[in-house]
């Protein structure tokens, strides 16, 4: 005697192909309806002014604009002032970096879990004190320690500092965490407490990734510092600001000039740091 | 220092809780100063036995004693104190690959150095006549300011095996001292490890593959063969009739081919991760 | 044993390059720190911690007004919406410029070398997805607002061009390291660029270039703040006001809220680019 089969209808029968545009059941469905949604929401709320920008007249506001810039000032008493700013800007950013990485290593060490089996009590608050600091984008650091500090690249510095930390607490602590554990345990092994361990099993191992964070992390710095004086942190960021706001249009062309190579100098000294490490 | 096992078993780390034991309750009676040697085929326990004598890995069943005290009932400190008094050298040697010979190997008397100390020798090595003449009793003072990854994998034995000599401690525990090294060099270090350990009065235990340098060198041989104690003898009873038992199935260990020691891996070159933003 | 002592070497030969390392470096370090006019006592002179104090005064109780947080709701939006507005246009100028730029859909390649012309024309467009993204963005802020005035297009125009750069850049390197077995074959099979995108390109790398996307839209969120401080509305504009005005309550809460907002983007993006696979 056969059996009653029950025949369900398929989920998507053959006379319906090819499928919906839009099925509920699949995921990337409403993933694109929720961008779509989120796109379109975005540009109504904001009142853009497109005819200010789009316009004819714009157009021709924007090329008068754009040919004030040329020919870049290059008078030597102005290269001076601007290459005091790079001077600062860099030393901005290197000394934020260095400072960072300092910070970030002692930091690194209560939020790392240093074997297996460490208790780590500290790990979640340290945890979330980089995170604080590296949430908060340099920028608004500047903001709020030029308060503390005044004007200046002295708070340029230190909000780069504050924020690096976050970042390269982080790094460090999961480079660390990701350490080979053999030399570590064989020390342990023999009663040597956390601390000497790490000086002498784990921080060898890990020296030319820290180094290497560390020097990425400056490409960035730079990029920020450049731009940190236009709250007025110091730099060349606070004589873009300064001469934008008297519209010295051509000694702008020449301070972005100046910030553009000094980006490209930054990212060579670094590429080639990070090359000749790991030689 | 002397050491005793009653009834003890362990289990690896890692495994099921219903695996079989790495190592099935056995017995073991060592005095102070005494040297022996622990022989048997690949995953018969020999690195785990040295673990639990190590004070590495606690029993799962029975006790440890170690000059009559079990290290597990001491609290932190005065364990943390204990294993200052012994040493595990490991297969692998456990040196980080770019620090200086003379560092790593001044690493062996940390546990009696103070904190500062230690924190000068960083800088500073602080007993260079004494490393020196560690590596020089295994014939490697030449490479004493090298680093540890520009040596050979047998020099780089060596060097784990000369932290011991360093060390303050009162039984050495090492596992497989010769994988890396040729007949000529195995001869020479294991003879500077008995000389050694037997001048300090220091208890010296280490398993070997290469058994007829274990039957050479050291006066009592333990086999071990699938975590179970198969004889606890002195040399001279050890006859081929119970090696050849003691490696049934396992024949080629016994001719001298030895099972490669995992190598080290290097670490990978540094790659920034892609980082927040930028 | 007393001997190989005698013969053991008397001193650490590293130890004066590191001397000499270290002074180096010290003395590179003293001109830095001068530049920057760091001198961090200054944080404790008198008149200093008076008005740090007092500022940091005002940060407790923060504000949590209900008409406060309105406001802050409506700026958090405005910040996604500036950022979501940036990244759409951002597409805009990258996937033109990807697609013109990228070497597997040369047809002149297919036969052996590229020629001249074609070659020429996507290194020209790869150097300009280098000029937009190495300008910072808060640069091209700075100089929209000057066009277009303060308000939201300045930040968004900002965006869309630094992002444009950077994902022309990410999502050529996505396209040529991918698979691209199949978009040749379709290219030597007589197939457009187009089709060859659609059909080839595309399906390979959609998860990866859409994974991608997304995480730099979480990061256009964060900069979008930061162009706030220079007048393109959000809440960075609001967090700039409230600073300047000492109002320390309020920065605190819109410093929370900022934080939450990364944290929450942060969360979204990476469940996205989880199940994308």
């Amino acid at each position: 005697m056969e059996a009653q089969v029950k025949l369900e209808p398929a989920a998507n029968p053959p006379y319906r192909l090819p499928p919906r545009l839009f099925d509920a059941r699949c995921k990337a469905c409403w993933f694109a309806a929720a961008v779509l949604v989120l796109v379109v929401a975005s540009f109504w709320s904001l009142d853009l002014q497109w005819a200010q920008f789009l316009s004819l007249d714009a157009a021709r506001a924007m090329g008068r604009f754009v040919a004030e810039f040329f020919p870049p000032d290059t008078s030597p008493a102005f290269l001076r002032q601007v290459a005091i700013g790079t001077w600062e800007t860099l030393a901005m950013s290197a000394l934020g970096t260095l400072l960072a990485a300092a910070a970030g290593l002692l930091l690194a060490l209560p939020a790392s879990r240093l074997h297996d089996g460490h208790a780590a009590l500290a790990r979640s608050p340290t945890r979330l004190l980089l995170n604080a600091l590296r949430a908060i984008p340099e920028l608004v650091w500047a903001a709020l320690l030029l308060i503390a500090a005044g004007l200046g690249p002295f708070a340029g510095t230190l909000a780069l500092a504050l924020h690096t930390t976050g970042v390269l607490g982080r790094l460090f602590a999961e480079a660390i965490e990701n350490a080979p554990p053999g030399p570590g345990a064989a020390l342990r092994a023999q009663g040597v407490g956390n601390v000497r361990v790490f000086l002498y099993a784990t921080l060898p191992q890990v020296l030319p990734q820290l180094v290497s964070y560390t020097l990425y992390r400056w490409e960035n710095n730079i990029r920020a510092a450049a731009v940190l004086g236009v709250v007025g942190a110091g730099g060349l960021g606070q004589l873009l600001t300064f001469h934008m706001g008297l519209f010295h249009m051509n000694k702008t062309a020449t301070v972005l000039g100046a910030m553009l190579l000094l980006v490209a100098i930054v990212d060579a000294l670094s590429y080639g740091a990070r090359r000749w490490l790991t030689r | 220092m002397k050491l005793r096992l009653e009834q003890a078993a362990a289990r690896h780390p890692a495994a099921a809780v219903n695996a079989a034991p790495a190592l099935q309750p056995l017995d073991l009676d060592v005095a102070a100063g005494e040297q022996l040697a622990v022989i048997g085929p690949s995953g018969a326990g020999k690195t785990t036995l040295l673990h639990v004598l190590a004070c590495a890995l606690p029993p799962a069943a029975g006790r440890l004693q170690l000059d009559g005290i079990d290290p597990w009932s001491l609290p932190r400190p005065q364990l943390q104190a204990l294993r200052g008094q012994l040493f595990l050298a490991p297969q692998v040697p456990p040196l980080p690959p770019r620090q200086r010979v003379v560092t790593s190997v001044l690493a062996g008397r940390l546990p009696s150095m103070g904190l500062a100390r230690s924190l000068r020798s960083l800088f500073y090595p602080h007993d260079i006549p004494a490393a020196h003449a560690a590596l020089e009793s295994f014939d490697l003072a030449e490479k004493l300011f090298e680093r540890v990854d520009r040596l050979s994998g047998g020099e780089r034995q060596r060097v784990g095996l000369a932290r011991a000599l360093l060390s303050p401690a009162r039984l050495w525990l090492v596992d497989e001292p010769l994988s890396a090294l040729d007949p000529t060099r195995s001869r020479q270090a294991l003879a500077t490890l008995v000389r050694v350990a037997r001048e300090r009065g220091v208890t010296l235990i280490g398993t070997l593959h290469q058994v007829e340098m274990a039957l050479a060198h050291f006066p009592r041989i333990i086999g071990l063969r699938e975590g179970r104690l198969v004889f606890d003898l002195p040399a001279a009873q050890v006859t081929r009739d119970r090696l050849q038992r003691l490696y049934a199935q396992h024949e080629h260990e016994l001719q001298g081919t030895v099972p490669t020691p995992p190598a080290v891996a290097e670490p990978p070159a540094p790659q920034p991760v892609v980082m927040h933003c930028r | 044993m007393s001997n190989a002592a005698l013969r053991a070497p008397a001193r650490d030969p590293a130890w004066l390059g590191r001397v000499f390392w270290l002074s180096a470096a010290a003395v590179l370090l003293w001109p830095l720190f001068v530049a920057t006019e760091f001198q961090p006592w200054l944080l404790f002179a008198p008149q200093n911690t008076r008005v740090t104090g007092q500022f940091l005064a005002t940060f407790l109780p923060p504000e949590v007004s209900a008409e406060f947080l309105g406001m802050v709701a409506r700026e958090a939006w405005r910040t996604v919406a500036i950022a979501t507005a940036g990244m759409t246009l951002a597409l805009v100028v990258a996937i033109p410029l990807t697609l013109l730029s990228t070497r597997v859909l040369s047809v002149s390649a297919l036969s052996g070398r590229m020629a001249r012309g074609p070659f020429w024309l996507r290194q020209a467009l790869r150097w300009t997805l280098i000029v937009l993204r190495s300008v910072p963005e808060l640069v091209w802020a700075l100089v929209f607002v000057r066009v277009v005035g303060l308000g939201p297009t300045a930040g968004v125009l900002a965006i869309a061009l630094t992002y444009g750069g950077m994902l022309g850049k990410v999502y050529g390197e996505i396209l040529e390291s991918g698979e691209t077995h199949a978009t040749e074959t379709l290219l030597r099979n007589g197939g457009s660029r187009l089709q060859a995108f659609f059909y080839g390109l595309l399906p390979t790398n959609a998860a990866e270039l859409t994974s991608y996307t997304v995480y730099r839209w979480e990061c256009a969120i964060r900069s979008s703040v930061v162009l706030g401080f220079v007048g393109a509305g959000g809440l960075g504009q609001q967090m700039d006001n409230s600073m300047k005005m000492f109002k320390g309550g309020e920065v605190l809460s819109m410093l929370v809220v900022f934080v939450l907002l990364v944290a929450l983007a942060d969360r979204v993006s990476a469940g996205l680019r989880r199940s994308l696979g």
